[in-house]
């Protein structure tokens, strides 16, 4: 599998991002500067976490015009797997890949702690490596995270089962959302199922040095569908 | 141009003879550029005049040592080809009158004296000191900080892993911000300040200068009043995607061989920093101060010269290499500005559009600052007699007070808002003795930040001892070899004899625990006049330790597990004077701390790290605050398991056992005890056993118990519950 990392100016977690691919068996990483026309011939582009532009404006609003973004939407389009966790999430949505919006935190502080997730449905190249219905510990960690959809677009992502994570407690109850999420909302997929958006990092989950390696199967299923 | 008048001399924080000093080197009256140039150059913030004298008694060798105070931090050889570069220093002022800024540039700020030197920076701690919870304050100026680090720490991607914080109402006026960097540099690639080469191009680099932060330094170097808060102006605003970019454009053109000498601007901005690197290169400098990148219009030479705008470095480049390092900052959407160029006169030339502004002799203002030796009276002695041995009432109902009040809460609510796991090599978080992050070359680096300002001011000399030896142990408790620390002096006004007594009696005990330690200071930063209205705070000396591990699958945290049989390193005599058992349940607070015994320290601490290292414990905590109860609760409840103790020992009270708070110690819960007790024995290191761990509940000898989840809501209900206002 061939994937591509992009780098905005003020993006922080693409080290994080290209170990987990490496500890998932991925061996043709490469990092692509957001002033790039060009996008190489990848099997995955990864928009990782962290400030682009300072999330000056809003969240994501500022790279989601960087040039580089005009290539990625268009694999996107042509099938090509993207992932976008944390603000790679808040580019996606503010780019038009994916929808609905990420709004500040319902408790209005930055939050960093582990969280539990429900993984929603396994029909995805990015959920592929899950069972549906099974519960996961990754982190989280930041300012915007709060899902906000119109409720048309909710029920289109559940009607399409496009929810792919929900937020949850460690026995799968849905009472421990650390931003205030629509229902418990974590991440969500494309209507091709090629895209997706998680504001969780299973990427800092995939050591036991970390602390826990159930963002693991999120990265070893990814090579194993686009390999 | 203004007349120089005593009053303007005054205002600008120049004691009269220090002007004298001034007319003295010039031969002449200064203009307003030059006054307000020896003005911070000389405030005690720059030249550290009242301290300079007591700080060249620590000790700042080692055979790891590289680099020892007097450069942008220290710089220790870890191995395998690398460097950790370190530093911590106070942004108190600022963030008093405006917490959320005076914070987040505290950390920008270190976070460039370290970068500077070509480090990565890995990870960010802090120590934070509140007044009393009940002040009207205190809440704002927590909330305001927690918010500042986090805001900035956060977006330039650099993990805060650790810290700690304290709460007395003697800091009810004067807050305690003291931020910490560590950062990761190859051993052959470290960046140095010291300006060479007469023609060079002189290179600035990063934000636009502004008008903010302009007298940062002098203001830092005074004492509050009730009209403080007109000083919100002088307060520097922070712009951390700059300094991301800034970081990484840096970093970039450090792998180039471009740069001769770099140092950021820090306090007195432009000043310090042209001034800092023409003396230590014993060079002369002349810079086009119109071409210094500006944020406003109509800015004149002593703005420029005294801005505090944050995010900016100043580099002499090699010549010829001046495109090669504008492409760098261009691509990264810096500015770039070559604003002057280094001379043979060993004078700085200002100049603004080619005339004439200042024109000063460099050595004489950087290196012929004023030094004091301040008359200093050394603290009396506690009275030890009258001192409670033993207290009444049930221990588990202390213990939940302690545990579920201000003091010894759980600061959850303050590290959650802190990135605590951006890079992914967090292997420690926050809440344990030390945190830890991965080096690239699979080995782990430790760090911490430790001070019992309680425990300073009852005996200045013990405290600087124990605020030495806390750091030295918490890095020992995870099993990591303590290499150096960073020290960081808060204190009140240095002109009071008995303020200076209290600067002097911990820095020599410091001096002195970190000899015996071999614990060496690489770097520091001293912040004096932290009164307000004449009120000091405690004496603050903040310790920043680092520390190494060689197998990170033998680091030991301080979770328990069932089944394990609890052991206590070291000796207990039940020492109650300066606990918090006395302040917070007695409500009185006397008598001397407890007496730090070096040799002791050291064996304990070498034997514990051993045993770790070869793999005969994996889970250990030190004992501090609280004592022996307060640990295990911690190690309890981070172990999801309770324990049961063992009967108090012969002689000594319930409360001194459990809540003494004797020096040297540590818990450790293992699975094979008796091993450990022969290796001990052997050792000379005194070793009892306290107890096992089993069950949901902590429960003394007598029955008397209490559940962890009790326990739990305790520790972790306080400061949400305060924070929104209900506490």
């Amino acid at each position: 599998m061939r994937a591509a990392v992009v780098i905005f100016p003020g993006t922080n977690r693409e080290g994080d991002m290209v170990a987990a691919l490496r500890r998932a068996g991925a061996t043709d990483v490469s990092l692509l500067w957001h002033k790039e026309t060009a996008l190489p011939a990848v099997d995955l582009v990864v928009l990782p976490g962290g400030f682009a532009f300072g999330d000056y404006l809003r969240a994501g609003a500022m790279a989601a015009h960087s040039p580089i973004m005009r290539e990625v939407v268009a694999a996107a389009h042509r099938g090509v797997a993207v992932l976008g966790v944390c603000n790679g999430f808040q580019v996606l949505t503010e780019a038009g890949l994916l929808p609905g919006a990420l709004l500040r935190n319902a408790a209005m502080r930055f939050v960093c702690r582990d969280v539990h997730l429900k993984v929603e449905t396994s029909n995805s190249a990015f959920t592929g490596g899950y069972n549906a219905g099974q519960v996961i510990r990754v982190p989280v960690a930041h300012n915007d995270g709060n899902f906000s959809a119109d409720r048309e677009t909710l029920a289109r992502l559940q009607d399409e089962d496009r929810i792919a994570f929900r937020y949850c407690d460690e026995a799968g109850a849905a009472n421990d959302n650390p931003n205030g999420s629509m229902d418990c909302i974590a991440g969500i997929l494309s209507e091709s199922r090629r895209v997706l958006g998680m504001m969780p990092h299973p990427e800092d989950a995939t050591d036991p040095l970390q602390g826990g390696t159930d963002g693991r199967g999120l990265f070893e299923g990814l090579v194993r569908a686009l390999q | 141009m203004s007349e120089i008048t005593p009053e303007v001399v005054a205002e600008h924080g120049l004691k009269p003879d220090e002007y004298e000093r001034v007319l003295a080197i010039l031969g002449r009256t200064p203009n307003l550029v030059e006054l307000g140039i020896f003005s911070v150059m000389w405030s005690e913030h720059c030249s550290y005049k009242s301290s300079k004298r007591w700080l060249k008694t620590l000790p700042t060798s080692g055979p790891r040592v590289i680099q020892g105070p007097g450069e942008n931090a220290g710089v220790v050889d870890i191995g395998g080809g690398l460097a950790a570069i370190f530093k911590i220093e106070s942004h108190n002022h600022p963030s008093f009158i405006e917490p959320y800024q005076g914070a987040a540039t505290g950390v920008g700020g270190i976070l460039r004296d370290v970068f500077t030197m070509g480090a990565r920076p890995v990870m960010n701690l802090n120590a934070l000191r509140f007044g009393d919870p009940a002040h009207p304050k205190t809440r704002h100026l927590l909330a305001g900080v927690v918010h500042g680090i986090g805001g900035y720490g956060n977006c330039v991607g650099v993990p805060t892993v650790g810290g700690e914080v304290n709460f007395d109402p003697a800091y009810n006026g004067n807050i305690l911000v003291n931020a910490m960097t560590v950062g990761l540099a190859p051993t052959d690639r470290i960046f140095y300040s010291a300006a060479a080469g007469a023609g060079n191009p002189v290179v600035y680099v990063g934000a636009k200068t502004g008008r903010d932060g302009i007298h940062g330094a002098t203001m830092a170097s005074a004492e509050f009043d009730e009209k403080s808060e007109e000083k919100r102006p002088t307060v520097q605003v922070g712009d951390p995607f700059t300094e991301k970019l800034l970081i990484e454009a840096c970093l970039e053109l450090m792998a180039t061989d471009a740069i001769i000498a770099i140092q950021d601007m820090g306090a007195a901005g432009l000043t310090s920093s042209s001034f800092e690197m023409a003396s230590k290169g014993g060079v002369g400098v002349e810079l086009d101060l119109d071409r210094v990148p500006m944020r406003e219009q109509g800015m004149v030479p002593y703005e420029l010269m005294l801005s505090e705008s944050q995010e900016r470095m100043l580099m002499v480049l090699k010549p010829g290499r001046e495109d090669l390092a504008r492409a760098v900052f261009e691509k990264w959407d810096l500015d770039f500005a070559v604003i002057g160029r280094l001379t043979e006169t060993g004078r700085m030339v200002l100049r603004w559009h080619g005339e004439t502004v200042g024109d000063l002799p460099i050595d004489p203002l950087a290196q012929a600052s004023p030094e004091y030796d301040r008359p200093w009276t050394p603290t009396p002695a506690a009275p030890t007699d009258g001192l409670p041995e033993d207290v009444p009432g049930d221990p588990l109902d202390h213990l939940k007070r302690l545990i579920g009040g201000p003091h010894l809460c759980s600061r959850r609510w303050i590290w959650e808002q802190y990135d605590h796991l951006v890079r992914g090599e967090t292997m420690q978080r926050p809440g344990g003795d030390a945190a830890v992050v991965r080096l690239p070359d699979g080995r782990g680096l430790a760090a911490t930040t430790d001070c019992t300002p309680r425990y300073c001011k009852a005996d200045p000399v013990q405290g600087g001892r124990q605020a030495v030896a806390e750091s030295w142990r918490n890095l020992t408790a995870t099993g990591a070899e303590p290499l150096a620390i960073t020290n960081n002096l808060n204190f009140g006004n240095p002109e009071k004899p008995a303020i200076m007594g209290q600067l002097v009696g911990c820095i020599t005990g410091m001096g002195e625990a970190a000899r015996a330690l071999d614990y060496p200071v690489v770097s520091g930063n001293v912040s004096l006049y932290n009164e307000t209205e004449g009120r000091a705070i405690l004496p603050t000396p903040v310790i920043g330790g680092i520390g190494l591990i060689d197998d990170l699958s033998r680091m030991a945290r301080i979770a328990v597990r069932p089944g394990q049989t609890l052991l206590i390193v070291g000796e207990t005599h039940g020492h109650l004077g300066q606990s918090l058992l006395l302040r917070e349940i007695v409500g009185r607070q006397d008598g001397p701390p407890p007496p730090v015994d070096l040799a002791t320290e050291r064996r304990n601490g070498d034997f514990v790290r051993a045993q770790i290292r070869g793999g005969g414990i994996d889970c250990c905590h030190d004992l501090s605050d609280g004592g022996l109860i307060v640990a295990l609760a911690e190690m309890c409840l981070a172990g999801l398991t309770g324990a049961e103790l063992d009967p108090s020992p012969e002689g000594l009270s319930p409360a001194g056992w459990l809540f003494g708070e004797d020096q040297g110690r540590y818990l450790v819960a293992v699975d094979d005890a008796q091993s450990l007790l022969s290796a001990a024995a052997a050792a000379r290191v005194p070793m009892k056993r306290i107890g096992t761990t089993g069950g949901d509940a902590l429960q003394l000898w007598d029955g008397r118990a209490i559940s962890l989840e009790e326990l739990r809501g305790a520790c972790e209900s306080w400061l949400p519950a305060y924070m929104a206002g209900e506490a």
